[in-house]
C-alpha cells in the first residue's frame, strides 16, 4: 500500500501540464502557415478600381455560369446504397457535358453525398464513389479530367432535411459546381 | 453476465441477470477549514456519482449515517455502519498544503470484515481535485469489483450545433463524466471521427481543412494539428495502432476505398486491402495482430477480419442487415458494432469470430460505439428522428453497460456525435 502511495505522489505533478495544454483552440488560419482563403480577399482590398471591376465582372460571369449549370441540371440522384448512374442520370450528364465543353475556361467540383441511413465512414466512401461515377462519365464524354475534382461529404450536408424517403432520395446525389 | 441469444426478429431483450448493487457509504472527506472542507465534500460527491453511475454500487445517503464522517487515519466504529446494510465505507480528508496544493487522503474499509482494504495519500494542485476523485474512484472500483476502473478517463467527440443542413462541428474534449469541457477546434472547418492515441495525448481525426478531407493528428500538449502524409485522395476513418506507432485508415480514390497504414516514425505507407469495394472503419485487435473492418465486397456492408498484414480476410457477420464500425474491446473478447436492419440502427457486440451476437441499444440512428478502457461500458451517439421542419435535430452521446443496462445520456453543452473514450490517463 505504501508503495502505491509513493507511485501516485510522483505522477500527479503531470496533471496541471495536461490540463493547460488542452485550453488552446485551433482556428482555421492559425493551424498552418499558409492560407488559401486570404490570397483572393487581400487582392481585392488593395487593388485599383479597374482590378475591382475586372473581378466583379469575373464573379458576375461565374454566377451566370452557375445559374446556367443549375438550369441545365447540376445534380443526379442515386438509389439507396448505390453509385450507379441510371438512364435519366446519364441523359442529364449528357446535357451537363455539353455545358462543360462550351464553358471550357471553367473548372468543376463534383460533390458526392449520401442520405443519413448509413454509417458515417461508409457514407464518405459511398459519396466518393458517386462523385467518381459522375466524373468518369463526363470524362468519357470528352471532358478533360484535369478540369474536374471530386469531393465526398458523405451524409454531412443533406440537401433536404427530413426523415422520410422523399428527403433521403434527394440527398443521395452528386452535384456539379463551378470551382 | 448472462448472454442474450440473438433472435431473428431483432428485438432488444433486456438481460434479467442484473447484479444487485453493493451498498457503500462515502463519507464527506473532512477538512480543517472552509476551503478544504468544501473540496472534501465535492470529492465525495464525484466518487459517489462515479460508483453509482457504474451500476455496481448503491450509495447510502449521508443523512442516514449514525456517526459523523471521520478522518481516514481513524478506525471507524463498524457497529455504526453495519446496521445500515453498508458493506464498504470510504473515509477521507483534505489538507491545504499551500495556496495551490492540497493533500488528499482516503481509506476504504470493509465494514463486514472490520478491516481496511486500501489507502492512498496524494498531493496535487488544488484545481486538480476532480482528477483525484476519479483516481480514488478507480481504486475503490478495482478493489471492490475486481475489475479495472474507467473513471480517470476523457472523451473526445464532435460537438454539433446549428441547422442540420448547415451543421457546425467542432472537436471537443471532456472528462468521462462530462466535466472540464473544452473545445479544440473553432468550427471553421468540418471535423469528424476523432480517436485517441494510446497515451491519450494525441487525437487522430478527419478534417475538411481548406475543404480537402484528410486525416490529421491533433496534439493536446501543443494544441497543433498536423496533416498526416500526402495522399492522392480522401483519407478518413483513422485509428491508432495499439502501440501508437501507426495510423490505420481508408484512402478513397477513383471510386475505390481501401485500407492503409502509415508508420508515424518513418512515414512508410502500406496498402492492406486491394478490392474494388468499400473497405473502411478499420480497428486493430488489442494485440495488434488482427484488424476488423467493414466492407461491401460481398454485396452488402459486413464485418470482416484479417491479419495485420492484410492476409486471411474472412467475413464474420452473418446476421440480418448491414454491419458497420466494428471496434475491438480493450481485452479482446468482444467486438462492438453498428447494425442497420429494416430502417433501424442498433449497437451490439459479438465475439471476434462472429458468434454470440447481442444487441444492446437501438434507435432511429445509433452509431459508432467506443469502449470504456475496462470493456464494461460502451459509448455511442444517438440521433432522434428529425422533426421535418429543417431546423430541429437531436444528436446526443449515450453510454450503456455491455449487459444492456443503464442507457444514460451524457450531458454536453450542445449536440454531440462520434465519441471516443480515452484509455486510463497516464499517471
Amino acid at each position: 500500500m505504501t508503495k502505491k502511495i509513493f507511485a501516485m505522489l510522483g505522477t500527479l505533478a503531470l496533471l496541471s501540464a495536461c490540463e493547460t495544454a488542452s485550453q488552446k483552440v485551433v482556428s482555421g488560419s492559425a493551424a498552418t502557415s499558409s492560407s488559401s482563403g486570404s490570397a483572393s480577399s487581400s487582392g481585392s482590398t488593395s487593388g485599383s478600381s479597374s482590378v475591382d471591376k475586372k473581378q466583379s465582372l469575373f464573379a458576375q460571369a461565374k454566377q451566370t455560369a452557375a445559374d446556367k449549370l443549375i438550369a441545365v441540371g447540376d445534380r443526379v440522384l442515386f438509389d439507396y446504397d448505390s453509385a450507379e448512374l441510371d438512364s435519366s442520370a446519364k441523359i442529364l450528364l449528357d446535357a451537363q457535358s455539353r455545358f462543360l465543353r462550351v464553358n471550357s475556361d471553367l473548372n468543376f467540383i463534383i460533390e458526392g453525398h449520401c442520405d443519413e441511413r448509413g454509417t458515417r465512414e461508409y457514407n464518405l466512401a459511398l459519396g466518393e464513389q458517386r462523385a467518381t461515377a459522375v466524373r468518369d462519365y463526363l470524362v468519357i464524354q470528352g471532358i478533360d479530367p484535369d478540369r474536374i475534382k471530386v469531393i465526398s461529404y458523405g451524409k454531412e450536408k443533406p440537401a433536404v432535411v427530413g426523415s422520410n424517403s422523399m428527403a433521403w432520395s434527394k440527398n443521395r446525389r452528386a452535384v456539379t459546381i463551378i470551382e | 453476465m448472462i448472454s442474450k441469444a440473438f433472435a431473428d426478429d431483432i428485438k432488444i431483450k433486456i438481460n434479467s441477470g442484473q447484479i444487485e448493487p453493493l451498498p457503500v457509504a462515502i463519507a464527506d472527506f473532512t477538512g480543517k477549514e472552509g476551503k478544504s472542507n468544501q473540496i472534501g465534500r465535492q470529492i465525495s460527491e464525484v466518487i459517489s456519482n462515479n460508483l453509482v453511475g457504474s451500476g455496481q454500487f448503491k450509495a447510502i445517503e449521508s443523512a442516514a449515517f449514525i456517526a459523523p464522517p471521520t478522518s481516514p487515519s481513524v478506525r471507524p466504529n463498524f457497529l455504526d455502519w453495519s446496521p445500515l446494510g453498508i458493506k464498504a465505507l470510504v473515509t477521507g480528508s483534505v489538507k491545504n498544503i499551500n495556496n495551490d496544493e492540497i493533500e488528499v487522503e482516503f481509506r476504504l474499509w470493509d465494514v463486514v470484515a472490520e478491516t481496511d482494504l486500501i489507502g492512498l495519500r496524494l498531493t496535487v494542485a488544488s484545481k486538480a481535485w476532480r482528477r483525484v476523485a476519479h483516481i480514488i474512484s478507480d481504486e475503490i472500483f478495482e478493489r471492490l469489483s475486481g475489475d479495472s476502473g474507467y473513471f480517470d478517463t476523457r472523451i473526445v467527440y464532435v460537438s454539433e450545433s446549428g441547422p442540420q443542413n448547415k451543421r457546425l462541428k467542432r472537436l471537443a474534449i471532456m472528462d468521462q463524466d462530462g466535466e472540464n469541457h473544452q473545445y479544440l477546434t473553432d468550427g471553421s472547418f468540418l471535423v469528424l471521427t476523432p480517436r485517441f492515441s494510446p497515451t491519450s495525448q494525441e487525437i487522430t481525426y478527419l478534417a475538411y481543412f481548406k475543404n480537402e478531407p484528410r486525416v490529421y493528428i491533433f496534439n493536446l500538449e501543443t494544441g497543433q494539428q498536423e496533416l498526416l502524409g500526402s495522399f492522392p485522395g480522401m483519407t478518413f476513418a483513422p485509428r491508432f495502432s495499439p502501440a501508437g506507432d501507426k495510423i490505420i485508415m481508408s484512402l478513397a480514390q477513383k471510386g475505390i476505398t481501401d485500407i492503409y497504414t502509415m508508420n508515424l516514425n518513418n512515414q512508410e505507407v502500406k496498402r492492406l486491402t486491394n478490392s474494388s469495394a468499400i473497405d473502411t472503419s478499420p480497428s486493430y485487435s488489442p494485440d495488434g495482430k488482427q484488424i476488423i473492418f467493414n466492407s461491401d465486397r460481398g454485396g452488402s456492408q459486413q464485418i470482416y477480419i484479417m491479419d495485420s498484414n492484410g492476409k486471411n480476410v474472412k467475413r464474420i457477420s452473418f446476421g440480418n442487415g448491414r454491419y458497420a464500425t466494428p471496434v475491438w474491446a480493450p481485452k479482446g473478447e468482444l467486438i462492438a458494432f453498428t447494425k442497420m436492419h429494416k430502417n433501424k440502427f442498433y449497437i451490439g457486440v459479438m465475439a471476434p469470430d462472429g458468434s454470440g451476437e447481442r444487441l444492446l441499444a437501438e434507435g432511429y440512428l445509433v452509431e459508432g460505439p467506443t469502449w470504456a478502457p475496462n470493456g464494461r461500458v460502451l459509448m455511442y451517439f444517438k440521433q432522434d428522428k428529425p422533426i421535418d421542419d429543417g431546423k430541429s435535430t437531436n444528436v446526443n452521446l449515450y453510454k450503456i453497460d455491455i449487459t444492456g443496462f443503464r442507457e444514460t445520456r451524457i450531458i454536453t453543452p450542445s449536440d454531440g456525435s462520434d465519441p471516443a473514450w480515452s484509455p486510463l490517463l497516464p499517471n
